[in-house]
């Protein structure tokens, strides 16, 4: 009876101690709170942003081109006349929706086969270890073209290629995570009570890896999100009157010399804004899942 | 015996290459043929008509099993047969190598840039942390690893060129006002100085300024960061704390002691910088209209132009493992470590 109120207890003891940590990290680094003020900005822009802005993304206006920036069109108009600022606030939900897709992809693929060829070795290690060295062998960006080149010019193959040259970095660490805790005492114990090792590697070993992981998933975030900008600045994968930081900031290119500077500002500074949330992210998330490492 | 030792690491270095380059043709072969859709219907471009598609299979002998195919595109990478790009009418090899000097003079002088600025800036982090060199170094690698690559280039043409016009227009190697300079290493800068023709050179530098500090720019980051923290765990070591009882002048103790062992670090991170600034290298040669293999392979995207863009990626593939394979060398060669190992 009494261990059934104390294994009852504990989860929510733990999530109250994880709060309480939560907070002191965030009232004790201004910063890591700043960042998830902007995190939570970005996702609210995602998700609500097309119904919030003042004008229809895709709607020209030809009565009113290349405007600066004023109070009717906060972020000026572009050389079609449409309105900058709602176009940059519906982008987010795009460029985000990208990042996301690969990342995720890339965590769940990279880790499963790092976690395998840890837990494992042998042949399994090595033939990982030498798929994702040939990756690695490519400047990243480089293979993404290559990979959008080949597999075909749209948004999806655009997840894929990001997702491909980002699980090294995932493959790489959860191998060395599982690799250090595949003969812990833990395990020991949870092989003996009988779990098969899919069950030790999926229920024990894993879960207790995450931590890195979760840094390492909102740093690459950032990444992601300038690669897939990147590679539609060079015209892969979206298409042309879909509002997109990377294609945007590509078309105001043409207008910079002529000095229409807000074409190629503002959403180039959405994107700054949304990887340097992602980095300044994973800095306080390093704070709060391992305190050792705190700088 | 030292000497017979570095040059049995070096061996060792250059066969371990081997199987990453055979990943890499392998890989840049699969992406030519064995991805969904028709290999030859790319290769003939979006004008061709069956006919001259079946006539292309046959040509490229798409109509034989996979592993001959293989070893037939080996073989015409042996001859340095990269194929026909169909947008320009000419051997994507000989495009390649007639723009691949304006990528490594770009590259090049960025990273010496920022290796310029980098480390001095990491060092100075390093020996005096929490002062405002400090608070620099980490507002610069925090902003440095944010910034998009195109967007600091046209920052920089905004400012530089529109407002200000101290800059040259960002339009490619050299103005229409001046020849290029007769061709020695393909570098303008260094074969104008060659022909001592100081007015041609200038006008190079001039362009090849801004595209090279936004490169530059982007690669700092890494290298400050790196270079602080390896400062940083070196001056805690015994071996400085020794060298500093023993009232060894401080600039020796900084350069001699501390920053020989520091290096090493910083070059194994190189490999990483080299990744990233061949990606951006593309960006900022689109930004800049510079002539280079980065701009050709954008250029070719954009009319579907595959065996281009291939060639491409295996050069830069190649031109990486090159760099790392020096890295290397590099590192047996001034790790001190190695020459008391006797």
């Amino acid at each position: 009876m009494t261990t059934l109120t104390a294994d009852g207890a504990s989860p929510l003891a733990g999530v109250r101690r994880f709060l309480r940590h939560l907070l002191y990290v965030m009232t004790d680094n201004p910063m890591t709170a700043f960042a998830f003020m902007l995190f939570l900005l970005i996702v609210g822009a995602a998700l609500v942003g097309p119904w919030l802005v003042p004008y229809d993304p895709l709607a020209t206006n030809a009565g009113s081109t290349l405007q600066p920036p004023s109070w009717q069109h906060w972020f000026g108009t572009d050389q079609l006349g449409r309105d900058v600022f709602s176009r940059v606030v519906v982008a987010t939900r795009l460029d985000l929706m990208i990042a996301v897709s690969a990342v995720a992809i890339a965590f769940v693929v990279g880790s499963t086969l790092g976690a395998i060829a840890g837990f494992y070795g042998g042949w399994a290690e090595r033939i990982t270890g030498r798929c994702m060295d040939t990756i690695m062998a490519f400047p990243l960006f480089v293979l993404a073209m290559g990979i959008v080149a080949a597999a075909g010019n749209t948004v999806e193959n655009i997840i894929y290629a990001t997702a491909i040259i980002n699980l090294p970095f995932y493959a790489r660490m959860a191998r060395t995570e599982v690799a250090v805790r595949r003969n812990a005492g833990f395990v020991q114990a949870a092989r003996l009570s009988g779990n098969a090792d899919w069950r030790i590697l999926a229920f024990q070993i894993f879960p207790n890896s995450l931590p890195p992981m979760m840094v390492q998933i909102s740093l690459n975030m950032g990444w992601a999100i300038l690669n897939a900008a990147g590679l539609s600045f060079i015209g892969l994968g979206v298409i042309p009157p879909t509002p997109e930081w990377g294609i945007m900031v590509a078309e105001g290119a043409n207008y910079i010399i002529s000095g229409h500077w807000w074409l190629a500002l503002f959403p180039g500074l959405a994107l700054m804004l949304a990887v340097f949330t992602f980095n300044l992210l994973g800095d306080g998330l390093r704070d709060l899942v391992d305190p050792q490492r705190r700088t | 015996m030292t000497h017979l030792a570095r040059s049995r690491l070096v061996g060792w270095r250059l066969l371990q290459a081997i199987p990453v380059i055979v990943g890499i043709i392998i890989v840049s072969f699969l992406l030519t043929r064995a991805l969904p859709g028709d290999p030859a219907a790319y290769f003939a471009g979006p004008a061709a008509d069956a006919a001259s598609i079946e006539q292309i299979r046959v040509s490229m002998g798409l109509d034989r099993p996979l592993p001959v195919q293989f070893v037939a595109y080996v073989q015409d990478l042996v001859r340095g047969d990269l194929g026909i790009s169909i947008s320009t009418g000419q051997p994507v090899m000989h495009e390649l190598t007639t723009r691949l000097p304006a990528s490594l003079e770009l590259t090049g002088v960025a990273l010496l840039f920022s290796i310029a600025i980098a480390m001095p800036l990491g060092i100075l982090a390093a020996t005096r942390p929490n002062s405002w060199v400090d608070h620099l170094c980490r507002a610069v690698v925090t902003a440095g690893v944010s910034l998009p690559t195109f967007f600091t280039g046209l920052a920089l043409i905004y400012v530089f060129y529109y407002l200000l016009g101290w800059s040259p227009s960002p339009m490619g190697r050299l103005d229409f006002l001046h020849l290029s300079p007769p061709k020695v290493t393909g570098f303008y800068v260094i074969d104008a100085l060659l022909a001592r023709d100081l007015e041609t050179a200038r006008a190079a530098l001039a362009q090849l300024l801004l595209p090279a500090i936004t490169l530059g720019l982007f690669t700092l980051a890494p290298i400050a960061r790196m270079t602080r923290a390896a400062m940083l765990q070196i001056l805690e070591g015994e071996f400085i704390r020794t060298a500093r009882a023993a009232g060894l002048p401080r600039r020796q103790v900084l350069f001699t002691y501390a920053l020989r062992n520091a290096i090493l670090p910083v070059i194994t991170t190189l490999g990483m910088v080299f990744s990233f600034a061949l990606g951006a290298n593309v960006l900022v040669e689109k930004v800049f209209s510079w002539p280079g293999i980065g701009s050709y392979a954008v250029e070719a995207l954009v009319v579907s132009d595959y065996a281009a863009v291939q060639g491409f990626v295996l050069t830069m593939a190649l031109l990486f493992v090159t760099l790392n394979l020096i890295i290397d060398v590099i590192y047996t060669l001034v790790d001190p470590r190695l020459g008391l190992e006797e």
